[in-house]
């Protein structure tokens, strides 16, 4: 008898989505599916609103990660208004992403995935949790929340406060840094540093402890999607979008961001409100590339900064150059934590980074504007068009959660096929299906920005589409 | 597989509707107070934690996001119906802010703008295994019976924290002077 199984909720990830897995008579899975269930309509229903607005509206597709919107977003109305903003505002403007990183990846890592990591994959439910992280690994615990309040409170010294912040306007930024801050941010570099160097002694601890997760969680040759400089260098506030395949080659850099929809085209997915990205020259669904941590590390020649440098090059001499399975995100977010701070440091360090200009003014001068940056889980743009008053007529939001749309269902039917035999599902086999999600650090919040939130929830279904199993129901 | 909690803490959920998650990360942005809390609590339910189900007799549940598709409204009132105090945690529950901005446009219209005009490929609204859109994206109260009101666009951490430490003092919580709409 062939059945379904529901995962109706995956939990510890930023948003709502649902899993379905099909079994077939030998109680083996036929097929499995990631279902975001939510839509919000943002590309729709801005229309008519003036273009300065948009920064505003969409730092509301997400409160995990406000500023990868807010940049993106102020970096189209920069466009739109054919300006090339003062370099102090690039400069704390790039600042504030860094800040941004170092919280997202500390959340992700500490307070999303530790507990599977430290905690174990089969731990109690009821522990698994960050505060059951606390109770067992307080020093861990306490680690994260400090790395990641360093991150926040940064942005709140630059940007007025950490949750949605109005500081980043079209043209630049409203207000300098003051000297006070930016000694008082200096100040927590060197702790924060000592945190996640930490951290990484952890995860290289930890990644051969793993063998199964790692042959399983998407685990498939792919191109892999990241900015980078001229040079090859890691960036994520600017930079071409470049393509490496799974062989190491450089398939295209992408120079121009309004040249973004000549190489990558939307699929709609009959299950999914959240659409499948995929690389335009190749077609859908051949053309799919993932995109976040160990994709960008894999599409960059080096990070660019000295100790960050050292760990990937130990991290590619462990893994290879090119590697695939997405487990390997948690020890690439931890690199990019390390690179972002030597790269807050030499911002802070600039004397530029305390000057006075920091806005340039000027109205609509062009009819539509592409704003590209790398959010913690990858690749963003804004792309929007306006009228001569500069009234939104027509936007698209391509979020970084949907361009691993394609690898995550290939990763959940993955982890699901290798765990489950001959019908036999734990819970724990259930918690991996999501980890492999979790891995991905997805924003289902961005990732519906078309309008609502994902729940994951796991079907299993006997291959003549009858319900066998629906595991945790969320209702 | 509903879950019974037997504990000497108190029990506090967190739900997440359609809303951002700004509202959740302004929750951890308490920071060390966190710590404070997990020795008085147990986090029983929410984003944050795996249960599947949401449990029996939990005695405080912040609600994040207004009611938009068939899903929230369901588990809103399973909430209800399962918790002693419920709180409308940040603007998107308390007035349907950013959410309700489609109110005006038919279902249909976004649909077709997002996954017909939007899409290269299969260019056909998603349907399979997710749930339908409410017409409106609605506040919170229209839906269940709040108790405890906390606007903010999201609300300060210390604002959070206020709530939840005077709830736990089985307190009338007073938050004025810590909270504001947007």
């Amino acid at each position: 008898m062939s059945q379904q199984v529901v995962i109706p909720h995956v939990s510890r990830i930023e948003g709502h989505a649902k899993i379905t897995i099909d079994l077939d008579d030998a109680g083996d899975v036929a097929d499995a599916r990631l279902h975001v269930t939510q839509l919000r309509g943002f590309e729709k229903f801005t229309e008519g609103r003036p273009y300065y607005e948009m920064p505003a509206i969409t730092a509301r597709i997400c409160g995990i990660c406000p500023v990868s919107h807010l940049l993106a977003s102020v970096k189209a109305c920069d466009a739109i208004m054919c300006v090339s903003i003062p370099e102090p505002a690039k400069k704390l403007r790039e600042l504030l992403h860094y800040a941004q990183f170092v919280q997202s990846h500390a959340l992700s890592f500490f307070h999303l995935s530790a507990p599977d990591l430290l905690l174990g994959m089969d731990a109690d439910i009821k522990v698994r949790n960050v505060l059951g992280l606390a109770e067992k690994y307080p020093d861990a615990a306490r680690d994260g929340i400090a790395l990641r309040k360093f991150g926040q409170d940064a942005i709140e010294r630059l940007a007025g406060q950490r949750v949605h912040p109005a500081w980043t306007v079209p043209g630049g930024v409203s207000s300098p840094l003051s000297r006070e801050n930016r000694d008082a941010i200096a100040a927590g570099l060197p702790a924060a540093m000592a945190i996640v160097n930490r951290a990484l002694s952890l995860v290289k601890g930890l990644v051969d402890k793993f063998p199964e997760e790692v042959a399983s969680f998407s685990n498939l040759s792919t191109m892999y999607a990241g900015l980078v400089s001229p040079k090859g260098n890691l960036r994520i506030y600017d930079g071409n979008i470049r393509f490496r395949g799974q062989d190491g080659q450089i398939v295209s850099e992408v120079e121009r961001p309004s040249d973004y929809s000549t190489y990558i085209g939307e699929a709609t997915l009959s299950h999914s409100y959240l659409k499948a990205p995929y690389y335009k020259p190749i077609g859908y669904p051949n053309g799919i590339y993932r995109v976040g941590p160990m994709a960008r590390l894999n599409a960059a020649d080096q990070c660019g900064s000295e100790a960050a440098d050292r760990e990937l090059a130990e991290y590619r001499q462990r893994l290879g150059r090119v590697p695939q399975s997405a487990f390997y995100n948690h020890y690439a977010r931890l690199i990019e934590i390390v690179w972002s701070l030597e790269h807050m440091r030499a911002l802070l360090d600039d004397r530029e980074i305390l000057s006075p200009y920091v806005r340039a003014q000027a109205s609509v001068n062009a009819p539509e504007g592409v704003g590209i940056i790398e959010a913690p889980r990858g690749i963003l743009i804004h792309h929007y068009k306006v009228d001569s008053d500069g009234a939104m007529t027509w936007a698209n939001l391509i979020v970084a959660t949907g361009h691993n749309n394609l690898a995550m269902n290939y990763g959940v039917k993955q982890v699901a096929s290798h765990f489950i035999k001959k019908g036999a599902i734990t819970e724990g086999i259930l918690n991996r299906v999501c980890a492999v999600v979790r891995a991905y650090d997805p924003c289902l919040s961005c990732s519906t920005h078309a309008d609502g939130r994902p729940a994951l929830q796991l079907n299993i279904r006997s291959a003549n589409g009858t319900i066998l199993e629906s595991l945790n129901t969320r209702d | 597989m509903s879950t019974n909690y037997v504990s000497t803490k108190a029990t506090l959920a967190t739900v997440w509707l359609d809303g951002c998650a700004g509202c959740h990360m302004s929750l951890l942005d308490i920071d060390e107070v966190l710590i404070e809390l997990a020795s008085r609590i147990e986090l029983v339910f929410g984003p944050l934690v795996d249960a599947q189900t949401f449990p029996v007799g939990v005695d405080v549940t912040l609600i994040e996001g207004a009611v938009s598709n068939q899903d929230d409204l369901k588990l809103a009132q399973k909430v209800r119906a399962n918790s002693k105090v419920v709180v409308a945690l940040g603007d998107c529950a308390v007035t349907s802010n950013v959410p309700s901005m489609r109110n005006s446009i038919p279902v249909r219209q976004l649909l077709q703008r997002v996954y017909v005009e939007g899409a290269d490929v299969n260019k056909v609204p998603p349907h399979d295994g997710i749930p339908s859109l409410a017409r409106h994206a609605v506040p919170l109260h229209e839906a269940i019976r709040v108790d405890v009101y906390v606007p903010g666009c999201p609300p300060k951490p210390g604002a959070i924290a206020r709530v939840i430490l005077q709830l736990l003092d089985a307190k009338n919580p007073d938050l004025s002077g810590f909270v504001k709409f947007g």
